[in-house]
């Protein structure tokens, strides 16, 4: 039993080795990906506007930020649509070059994985029924709390108002079904989202205090260095043109902006 | 060796000590089990009436045919029924029938714990009843002649005579069911309770290691099975004292 163990460890150790030794050879070639000539994202694509299904593929911001990425560096962009919450661990792991998914940069998460300049902000916002009794963030105490489990928008609220208020939904969705349905008093997700949950159903309102502000951000493995500064100098270009505010006016119409200007 | 060791004691502090996270995998084991248990529990109710209409259709429809009156219609609205019962439910996935019952049907039910106990009761429910079907039917129809012949009714019959001999029949399986009924409520993470799968999920989602807290999830699993079918092999034991083989 007891030798059975050993050389099971002693497999598992070697196997550690070969898979070292491996990225260090990757590392040597400049720009070097998972796959050669291929840029992997991972993604979660149930966040509209940045990442969503639309036909066969994908769209949605992050998805095209990725996109003019993989164009600069001369790559082929392949969209690997995961759950959220597998993201980091993948791009840790190597399975996958890049994690673009609105993520936040957290001080937890950078202890597994570097993340780039930030490129867009987001606002972490409350959406509720239109007769709610919610007014501002302060009033979700107590309160049943709906939210996409492992986003910000969880962690935040688990920390502020417990975890046994807070149901974790598999995406944003679900949480707002969860919400129409009756099952939660709020939900806790980030603006562009909830501006488009909420123009597709009746009934619901975004209240205008915002819950957190945070900034969006690439997680890049922390083996990738030569990655992570050949992104950044993309972002630094696209940011220069002008091409970032394009994609983001894009998919975040400037009429939506007023109307919520008017209604403030 | 010693590194190893350390990162992966440090590992196995982030996914469990740090925040008290442990207490998530035993909340979450709690829920999975409560949810087991009382789904169980409406399974088998659901499942003895199932099957009682079923098999009383299967073995007197015939004769009650030739007699027909009301007893008889009854009988066979009631198998038409149970027999829609077992089609859709056991012809859809429950991960769907959770949602259903989520979103749609139980809409007034917030305690999602009591949502998942009546969608897993109904969906183990329509299995149980062929479990227990299958176990009355097993038993030699000169059973039910000799309990008819010294003079019991056909429901005490059913009571003194067949169902004891059926549960014997049937307990194998019916434990079986447990079995899968337990790791089949690793779904109900979809509709926002915590079971002992969603607790592993939200380690990996906050510390980003999936090993750990994937491979600790199984384990428990692991464990409650091997402990039920220690139980199960020890009651079969005390069963079969009565059998001459």
């Amino acid at each position: 039993m007891k030798k059975t163990f050993l050389s099971i460890l002693a497999a598992l150790i070697c196997m550690t080795m070969v898979f070292s030794m491996t990225a260090f050879a990757a590392e040597a070639a400049p720009v070097s990906t998972v796959e050669e000539g291929v840029l992997n994202i991972a993604t979660n694509a149930e966040f509209p506007p940045y990442e969503f299904k639309e036909g066969d593929g994908f769209a949605g911001i992050d998805i095209e930020i990725a996109g003019a990425i993989a164009e600069a560096l001369g790559l082929e962009l392949k969209v690997n649509d995961v759950e959220f919450g597998s993201i980091i661990g993948g791009v840790q792991s190597g399975k996958y070059d890049i994690g673009i998914a609105g993520m936040t940069k957290t001080e937890e998460r950078l202890q597994s994985v570097n993340f780039s300049e930030t490129y867009a902000i987001g606002v972490q916002v409350i959406i509720v029924k239109e007769d709610s009794d919610i007014q501002t963030a302060d009033d979700l105490v107590g309160r049943k709390i709906g939210v996409q489990q492992d986003t910000t928008g969880d962690i935040y609220c688990c920390g502020d108002f417990g975890d046994e208020n807070v149901t974790e939904y598999r995406n944003g969705a679900e949480a707002v079904q969860g919400l129409i349905a009756g099952k939660v008093d709020c939900v806790v997700i980030d603006n562009e989202p909830a501006k488009s949950y909420v123009a597709a159903t009746e009934g619901l309102k975004i209240l205008d205090t915002e819950y957190v502000t945070e900034e969006y951000a690439i997680c890049i493995a922390k083996e990738s260095e030569d990655l992570l500064a050949a992104i950044n100098g993309v972002i630094k270009d696209l940011q220069e043109s002008g091409k970032l505010q394009e994609i983001v006016d894009k998919y975040i119409s400037a009429g939506e902006e007023a109307e919520e200007e008017e209604s403030k | 060796m010693t590194e190893w060791f350390n990162s992966l004691a440090d590992t196995f502090y982030r996914c469990f000590i740090e925040d008290s996270r442990w207490k998530w995998m035993l909340e979450g084991l709690g829920n999975t089990m409560i949810i087991t248990v009382f789904a169980l529990m409406i399974g088998i109710i659901l499942g003895i009436i199932v099957a009682a209409v079923r098999s009383t259709y299967d073995m007197n429809g015939a004769a009650m045919k030739k007699k027909g009156g009301p007893a008889y219609i009854f009988l066979r609205i009631g198998n038409f029924i149970c027999n829609l019962f077992l089609t859709v439910i056991r012809g859809t996935p429950v991960v769907v029938q959770l949602m259903i019952m989520y979103f749609i049907i139980l809409i007034n039910v917030t305690n999602g714990v009591l949502v998942a106990i009546i969608a897993f009761g109904i969906n183990s429910g329509a299995y149980v009843a062929e479990i227990f079907r299958s176990g009355i039917m097993s038993i030699d129809e000169g059973q039910i002649e000799a309990g008819r012949s010294l003079g019991f009714n056909y429901i005490q019959t059913m009571i003194f005579i067949i169902i004891p001999q059926a549960v014997k029949v049937v307990l194998p399986t019916l434990f079986n069911e447990l079995i899968v009924l337990i790791k089949e409520t690793s779904v109900a993470g979809y509709v926002g309770v915590m079971d002992l799968t969603k607790a592993g999920d939200k380690i990996r989602g906050r510390t980003f290691e999936a090993f750990m807290p994937l491979f600790a999830v199984a384990a428990v699993y692991l464990v409650i099975v091997i402990i039920l079918t220690r139980i199960l092999r020890i009651i079969e034991k005390r069963l079969r004292k009565s059998e001459r083989r």
